[in-house]
């Protein structure tokens, strides 16, 4: 053992020996670079690399027919290098750019820290002012040659083609730190997209960037581009949007919200193509562009009315009547009802202690005219069947469950995963839930209310109108979206694809048949044309405060070209806003213009106010 | 019995100051590289400025302070207590390692940092001497012998290999492949010379193969690669044959307790390993060359340009070719103390982290540099010479681990800012920036001057 162990111990010998190689050869390495040649110190005098970022141009976006909606256009960042600024007189500078000597000095102040500004460099060109406009820049181009160390950089900056779609459209805005560590993409400085599809489409906007790598002098001044530009790369631009939103549309509906709060959200019922989403209130987007946007954006945010809230996909509403469809549909494809399956209805569902109220019209009716005349009682009594229906379901739960499946299949209670960032899912409650909240004990009169829209059911504008979609395709919708085109790409596979209802064709015959009647004799006759067959639904929403006005419907008939959601809230009546709102905007869509005499109706829903008082929502 | 004052008189006693005025030294050789690194050529401010701690130089001061704490807080414990909880020392830091990545912020790719409050930790760095701690334990434990134990070998290099997978699973490559370097001390502890042997060799072969692989020598099926792999493999085979088969190494081995066998069947023994190796070689470089050639352009060109073999000004080789003209614009003095352009304008990336080196050069020049290297190199042989002088394997083992682990980041990191090494992001020890890996090397270092110092007691 002892002799091992001695052979063993020579190893260290080896290993030493290893150690003062490498140095040795470190050193001799050293030698060479350093002492051999005077080729590294003149490179290092003269012949630096420095790689310079160049920025793509971001994708243009266009609607539906090809209209321009956001470009991009030319600003200027006055850049400023600390070592060549000395010596400059500041009031002239300010007044060249019309900023104070306060604003001066804290500016300055803000580049030399390095806490905030971490790759400040004397000798390098620091940001000093953003985006100037066309006219500023004029004015101190002419005396820029008096302010020696600073300069001029070009960059693009977002430009609306329409006071419209601002929620759709979005904005940039420069990156935060996040940001930056989540994507090796970004550096400081950069752009990126904040809201709307400038930022759920960020990636086929933004573009590959480019870089070129110049040479430098000590003193960080440029003196050419390394061996001819042959390693630099050219920037690639961002790719174009097409969007599915009609501008014309989408123009007629935000004037019609003006001065209300809702959201109108139009579809093609073939394809899931938001055709026009309007929430409302509303901003300009061009008023988000430069300097102003910080300013604007806080005080949109801090507005009660919630402008900066696109309610078509953030706001949760109670359906009311709107929904009534969806439990036809499910009582249906159940079985608890046929289309011949009458109810009483003596102004409304009583039932032991409940009562539902309802407004005055034959009983017992049908599944037709119950929709037409949008009766309460019918369907409490249809969901009343159905959850005590114990020959198929086993329990409450177990029918609240299978409901639940059915909703859900419908697009509801889930997002529906539109391409906008922020969209809300809604409330279907599950069994769990009332089990909960009741503590076990609750029954299908508990929960009556769902039936007709209202209790714990939420839907957003969105979900209503891809209701609308679906009965006008007669049992499937695509998932709602707003870009119908990527320059050279493909849109998600998500956005082509059917998704089915659980409820067979036929039965949509007949809730189509109801909402036939209900515009040519029933609650949506303000709705009726001669052109093309419309079906619809109105919707009456019971709330804390006034009732909201809801309307959900599509048109033509056979054939849909629109599906509509309209929702104003507090508007009252279904058939106050909601009604005339759809009919206008299904004419517009499909006609390509309203008549005159929709054009003077226009103008009156255009001018009416609805008072919200000082009501924070 | 000893009184507590005769006690703490002796834990002194027993210090190494040799390598802990070597560990002041490369501190401030370090810290001065970094105000280097930091400074802004022609800032007006003062001096006293730099030592502010919202700017980097001023916070690896705090880091410094704070690393000359735990070292003096690891020198007053029992090194006993480094023996006893190896294994759970060890174990807690791979849980942790393990749970990195899920905890850890990406930062540009890296699952390996973990936020505390406004400071960030890399566990990967502190993986390393619990790593050294355990393989000293299992390594020393009674009755353990490397020859002729392949179980010993396999636990091991298990051991070794559980935090290196870890890292690698934490996108750090760099870091994990430190894991590597261990082999040296299982090479002292016993692995056979071949093992370490075969290894470089292999790595000679894929690096010198690919690297001549695209200049034809003989049509367009033997390029120069082909032909130096050969020459390199029949140099190997000839220094084997000196080493093992002349008639004195083989008497040699005959005279030892463990050969069996007569002169002749040890002779034919030994000239099958050598023919074995010498196809084992081959196979390799073929292997590899085959390999590479069936990768993608881009793909190959990745790992060229990982290996340092093809320029590419806009990307890896940027960096080193920067480095170079920093260190080369050095001359014999250098420029001085915080006169650098180079590194000033900002020319040189990861300057104050793995690319601290390109300081010294060019503040430092010749002279500068040089002394760090030959700092470093005293500090290495006297790890070993520390290492060898323990009573126990254990010392010694984790003695070896550390002087393995400074070795690897000397030898990568220097060699990779002299271009002669692939660029493989790991720290140089004691001037890199970042409390993370100061603290690291500190333990490491510490906990084995703590367990040379008590070396006396296991004696007694």
């Amino acid at each position: 053992m002892k002799t091992e162990d001695y052979i063993l111990s020579k190893r260290k010998y080896v290993l030493g020996f290893a150690s003062i190689f490498v140095v040795a050869i470190y050193i001799l390495r050293l030698f060479a670079l350093q002492m051999t040649s005077e080729d590294y110190k003149m490179r290092a005098d003269s012949n630096a690399l420095m790689r310079r970022i160049q920025f793509p141009a971001r994708g243009a976006i266009t609607d539906r027919n090809g209209t321009l909606l956001v470009y991009n256009q030319p600003a200027y960042d006055i850049m400023v290098v600390m070592q060549e600024q000395e010596g400059v007189d500041t009031l002239d500078l300010c007044e060249s750019l019309g900023i104070d000597i306060e604003w001066y000095k804290r500016r300055m102040a803000e580049i030399k820290d390095r806490s905030r500004n971490p790759g400040y460099s004397r000798f390098t060109q620091q940001l000093f002012m953003s985006q100037l406009s066309m006219e500023e820049f004029s004015n101190f181009h002419e005396k820029q040659f008096r302010f020696p160390g600073f300069y001029i950089q070009k960059r693009s900056i977002r430009q609306y083609a329409f006071p419209y779609a601002a929620h759709i459209l979005g904005d940039i805005g420069e990156v935060n730190p996040a940001d930056i560590e989540a994507d090796e993409y970004y550096r400081m400085g950069d752009y990126i997209g904040k809201q709307g599809i400038e930022r759920s489409y960020e990636k086929q906007l933004r573009g590959i960037k480019g870089s070129e790598i110049l040479l430098r002098d000590v003193h960080g001044r440029i003196k050419g581009r390394y061996q001819d530009g042959r390693f630099d790369e050219q920037p690639i631009p961002g790719k174009n949007l097409t969007l599915s939103i009609d501008i014309e549309l989408q123009k007629l509906g935000e004037r019609l919200m003006q001065n209300k709060l809702g959201s109108i959200v139009a579809i093609e019922p073939s394809t899931g193509e938001i055709l026009c989403m309007v929430t409302s209130p509303t901003y300009d987007p061009r008023s988000m562009v430069g300097r102003q946007r910080g300013k604007k954006h806080h005080e949109l945010s801090m507005d009660p009315m919630k402008p900066l809230l696109n309610r078509a996909i953030m706001g949760t509403y109670p359906p009311g009547s709107t929904f009534k469809t969806s439990q036809a549909l499910t009582f249906l494809q159940e079985g608890i009802i046929t289309k011949e399956t009458a109810y009483p209805c003596s102004h409304g569902f009583h039932f032991g202690g409940l009562k539902v109220g309802c407004h005055g019209h034959g009983s017992p009716l049908p599944l037709v005219p119950a929709i037409g005349t949008s009766c309460n009682g019918y369907f409490c009594w249809g969901l009343y069947h159905m959850f005590n229906n114990r020959q198929l379901y086993h329990s409450t739960q177990e029918a609240m469950t299978r409901w639940k499946d059915y909703m859900v299949s419908m697009g509801f209670g889930y997002t529906l995963g539109v391409d906008l960032p922020g969209e809300k899912r809604g409330m279907i409650p599950n069994a769990d839930y009332y089990d909960k909240a009741y503590k076990g004990s609750w029954s299908g009169l508990t929960v009556i209310s769902i039936s007709i829209g209202q209790g714990e059911v939420t839907l957003t504008p969105l979900q209503i109108a891809n209701l609308g979609a679906t009965i006008a395709n007669r049992g499937w919708f695509i998932t709602p979206h707003i870009v119908k085109e990527v320059q050279d790409g493909h849109i998600d596979s998500l956005y082509t694809q059917r998704r089915r209802t659980m409820v067979s064709p036929e039965y949509y015959e007949i809730v189509c048949d109801g909402m036939q009647r209900a515009v040519e004799a029933g609650t949506c006759r303000s709705a009726y044309t001669t052109n093309y067959v419309t079906c619809g639904k109105t919707g009456t929403a019971q709330n804390r405060g006034h009732d909201h006005s809801v309307f959900m419907g599509f048109a033509p008939r056979e054939h849909p070209q629109i599906a509509i959601a309209v929702y104003v809230e507090n508007g009252g009546w279904g058939a106050n806003y909601g009604v005339p709102l759809g009919a206008l905007m299904m004419e517009q869509y499909i006609n390509g213009h309203l008549s005159e005499a929709s054009e003077a109706k226009a103008e009156t829903f255009a001018n009416k106010v609805i008072n919200y008082g000082d009501y924070v929502r | 019995m000893a009184t507590t004052s005769d006690k703490s008189k002796s834990i002194f006693a027993g210090i190494d100051w040799l390598t802990i005025l070597l560990y002041v030294l490369l501190l401030a050789m370090g810290w001065m590289s970094i105000c280097g690194a930091c400074y802004e050529y022609g800032d007006p401010r003062d001096f006293l400025s730099l030592a502010s701690f919202s700017s980097r130089t001023g916070m690896q001061l705090v880091w410094i302070g704070t690393s000359m704490v735990l070292g003096f807080v690891i020198l007053m414990t029992d090194e006993r207590l480094f023996d006893t909880f190896a294994y759970l020392i060890y174990g807690l830091m791979m849980v942790l390692l393990l749970i990195t990545p899920f905890l850890a912020h990406d930062i540009k790719g890296s699952l390996s940092w973990i936020k505390i409050g406004s400071f960030s930790l890399q566990p990967a760095e502190f993986a390393k001497f619990a790593t050294a701690l355990a393989l000293a334990k299992f390594m020393s434990s009674y009755g353990f012998k490397f020859q002729g134990s392949w179980k010993n070998i396999l636990i091991s290099s298990a051991m070794i290999m559980m935090p290196l997978v870890l890292i690698v699973m934490q996108k750090e490559t760099g870091s994990a492949l430190v894991y590597f370097s261990l082999v040296l001390m299982l090479y002292r502890e016993g692995l056979p010379g071949f093992i370490l042997f075969l290894g470089i060799a292999a790595i000679t072969y894929v690096v010198v193969g690919l690297r001549f692989s695209e200049s034809e020598a003989i049509g367009s099926y033997i390029s120069w690669g082909d032909i130096y792999v050969v020459l390199l493999i029949i140099f190997f085979v000839l220094i084997l044959y000196v080493v093992y088969c002349r008639p004195a190494a083989i008497r040699e081995a005959l005279s030892s307790n463990h050969a069996l066998g007569s002169f002749d069947s040890i002779q034919r023994m030994r000239y099958l390993y050598i023919v074995l190796f010498a196809i084992g070689s081959i196979v390799i470089h073929l292997s590899a060359s085959t390999l590479v050639d069936h990768l993608a352009e881009h793909q190959k060109n990745r790992v060229y340009v990982l290996l340092g073999l093809r320029d590419d000004p806009n990307g890896v080789g940027y960096n080193v070719n920067q480095a170079k003209i920093a260190i080369g614009s050095g001359g014999l003095e250098g420029k001085g103390f915080l006169n650098g352009t180079q590194t000033k304008l900002k020319y040189v990336p990861e300057q104050e982290t793995d690319f601290i080196f390109c300081t010294v050069g060019e503040e430092q020049g010749f002279v500068g540099s040089a002394a760090v290297l030959l700092l470093f190199l005293f500090l290495l042989l006297r790890l070993i010479h520390l290492a060898e002088r323990q009573p126990g394997a254990f010392g010694r083992v984790y003695g070896y681990c550390v002087f393995s682990i400074i070795f690897f980041h000397l030898l990568i990191n220097i060699g990779m800012v002299l271009g002669l090494m692939p660029v493989i992001g790991i720290p140089l020890p004691f001037f890199s920036y970042g409390g993370s890996s100061l603290w690291g090397f500190t333990l490491l270092l510490f906990i084995f001057l703590r367990i040379d110092a008590g070396r006396m007691r296991m004696q007694r």
